[in-house]
């Protein structure tokens, strides 16, 4: 569906975009991740042909971005940053007159205008002018106008940005209804959207692509090294002693927490898991044991992690 | 087409939700009353036998030109800057119209509103001759030259404020770019004035520029064809122009 090669934008002074290269198939849902100034508004600009690159080739369903602009257009949905609207306009009016402009004919707009208002569960209030509405009927109004004309990609950029946690999940839970029908682009600098919504996660940093894998395998990458946090109720010296004699456990950190126990972090050598091992030995010494867990790292801990390489031990 | 007429009637449509379009209506019809009663006053005293036409436009030259002057950076200046404000120009450009439906269709739907805010001119006309028992006071002929001055004139001013526009972000600031071009524009005629008597290749030129005074030949009934390919090459030049603004995102 997305087919990027080489792909260059130059701002004056800086690059925006450095030889980037990828590829979506279709019926993905893609996640582009990067902190502000990755370049991510500007390769969607580039793909929704708002502007060219300064070098390299971009083809959308086949058609290149930049020579065939307006095929490209017609198969894609784009909802730039900040979700731009007419907002004096009524919901369906700017519906309809977007639909009318991508060129769809009278009757066939009227027909999708009302598809997408049910699609984005905007039918009760499709007769208020924009203005008034909130932020997050706001965003499927912009959602509903990308879809309007059945474009096989849909790009979206920050699509969840300002908006309150229940408008999030709807959000989120309309473009996860997309997949397999459409497929989608997505930025946003939120870690947990894209564990949520995304199938593959590319991650931006100025301008090149970092990590291209699924939010799974990306986790799994890091888990390797895992930590592992543990309340034992135990005299402290003695926790000392073990955990120092463990050849397993390469630091370890203990401080008091509620009633007698003791809160260990420990981190393990890489590749191991010490849990059982804690288990066995509480159990060898009558110890009470009532937390247990390895903390999986997050997305976050693998964006910090890539995006800043050189504090890479900090993390 | 279909989708230029869509956009056409949206951008007329954006004149009547905003307070601007009826803002400059309204002030508008008012300069117009104040002229027509001071027409009206005129006739009462004296007869005459210019045309009406030519009489609104001598008299009230004054007004003429406060309207186009004043009133066509205000018509223009939402055009672009508006759009490119609130963001809504990229959502319209990544729709697969093309860049030249964009100009056309917002110079054509600010020179459409231009029109319906002169149409008040034609009733006070006929007003006029409908109490003046002489059916001969205007004629079809001047009437339409009249206009066609007025249209010619728009159009050019139309252009320059979409250019004007299509240059910022700000309303205010191409509000100010269109006045200053418009004016400096209209005050090339009183170069011809301030020269008058000389002769020579300058006066030749500036005779030739001199948008007062052609726009009383117009009023007169007299539709020399140089103006008119002056009006319509500037008008051209402005929406190519404004076009080159609007497709340099491209290269900058």
């Amino acid at each position: 569906m997305i087919e990027v090669v080489n792909l260059t934008k130059r701002y004056a002074g800086h690059r925006a975009v450095n030889g980037l290269t990828f590829r979506v198939a279709p019926g993905e849902i893609v996640g582009l991740l990067g902190p502000n100034g990755a370049g991510k508004t500007t390769i969607m600009r580039i793909l929704s042909c708002y502007m060219p690159a300064t070098s390299g080739t971009a083809r959308v369903a086949g058609f290149d971005v930049f020579t065939e602009a307006d095929e490209v257009r017609r198969h894609i949905g784009y909802m730039p940053e900040h979700n731009p609207l007419h907002r004096e306009m009524r919901v369906r009016d700017y519906l309809k007159f977007r639909a009318r402009l991508k060129g769809l004919g009278h009757g066939r707009s009227r027909e999708r205008v009302d598809t997408v208002l049910e699609q984005c569960g905007l039918a009760d209030v499709s007769k208020r002018v924009i203005a008034q509405l909130s932020k997050g009927y706001q965003q499927r109004v912009g959602l509903a106008d990308a879809l309007s004309h059945e474009p096989e990609l849909i790009i979206l950029d920050e699509p969840t940005a300002g908006l309150d946690p229940n408008q999030i999940r709807a959000v989120r839970q309309l473009i996860k209804d997309l997949a397999g029908k459409h497929t989608v682009l997505l930025s946003t600098h939120i870690l947990p959207e894209v564990e949520v919504t995304c199938s593959r996660v590319l991650i931006l940093h100025e301008g090149r692509v970092l990590a291209d894998d699924t939010p799974r395998n990306l986790e799994k990458l890091m888990s390797k090294s895992g930590r592992v946090v543990t309340e034992i109720a135990a005299p402290l010296h003695e926790l000392e002693d073990v955990f120092e004699h463990a050849v397993e456990i390469d630091s370890f950190d203990l401080s008091p927490a509620e009633g007698d126990y003791i809160r260990c972090s420990l981190t393990a050598r890489p590749g191991l898991d010490v849990r059982e091992q804690i288990f066995r030995m509480t159990r060898d010494r009558d110890w009470k044991l009532r937390e247990l867990t390895r903390s999986a790292h997050s997305l976050e801990d693998i964006f910090v992690r890539i995006t800043r390489p050189n504090q890479e031990d900090e993390v | 087409m279909r989708v230029w007429l869509t956009l056409v009637r949206r951008e007329l449509a954006g004149y009547f939700v905003s307070w601007t379009g009826y803002t400059v209506i309204a002030a508008v019809a008012f300069l117009f009353g104040l002229s027509f009663y001071i027409l009206l006053n005129q006739l009462n005293l004296s007869e005459s036998d210019q045309p009406l036409t030519e009489m609104f436009y001598d008299s009230l030259s004054f007004f003429m030109w406060m309207i186009l002057l004043l009133a066509s950076p205000l018509i223009t200046m939402r055009t672009f800057a508006h759009e490119k404000f609130t963001g809504t120009f990229e959502t319209l450009m990544t729709t697969p119209v093309s860049d030249l439906q964009v100009v056309l269709a917002k110079f054509f739907g600010s020179f459409f509103f231009y029109l319906v805010l002169w149409s008040p001119l034609v009733g006070c006309l006929f007003i006029v001759r409908h109490f003046s028992n002489d059916p001969t006071a205007i004629d079809p002929g001047t009437l339409g030259s009249t206009l066609l001055g007025i249209g010619l004139l728009g159009a050019l001013y139309m252009a320059l404020g979409c250019f004007a526009s299509s240059l910022t972000r700000s309303q205010i600031i191409a509000a100010m770019i269109a006045l200053v071009l418009g004016v400096s524009l209209y005050l090339l005629s009183f170069l011809s004035y301030a020269m008058a008597g000389q002769t020579g290749w300058m006066m030749k030129i500036f005779n030739h520029v001199s948008l007062v005074e052609q726009m009383r030949d117009f009023a007169r009934g007299v539709v020399d064809i140089r103006p008119v390919v002056l009006y319509l090459s500037l008008t051209v030049l402005f929406l190519f122009l404004t076009l080159k603004s609007v497709q340099s995102r491209r290269w900058k």
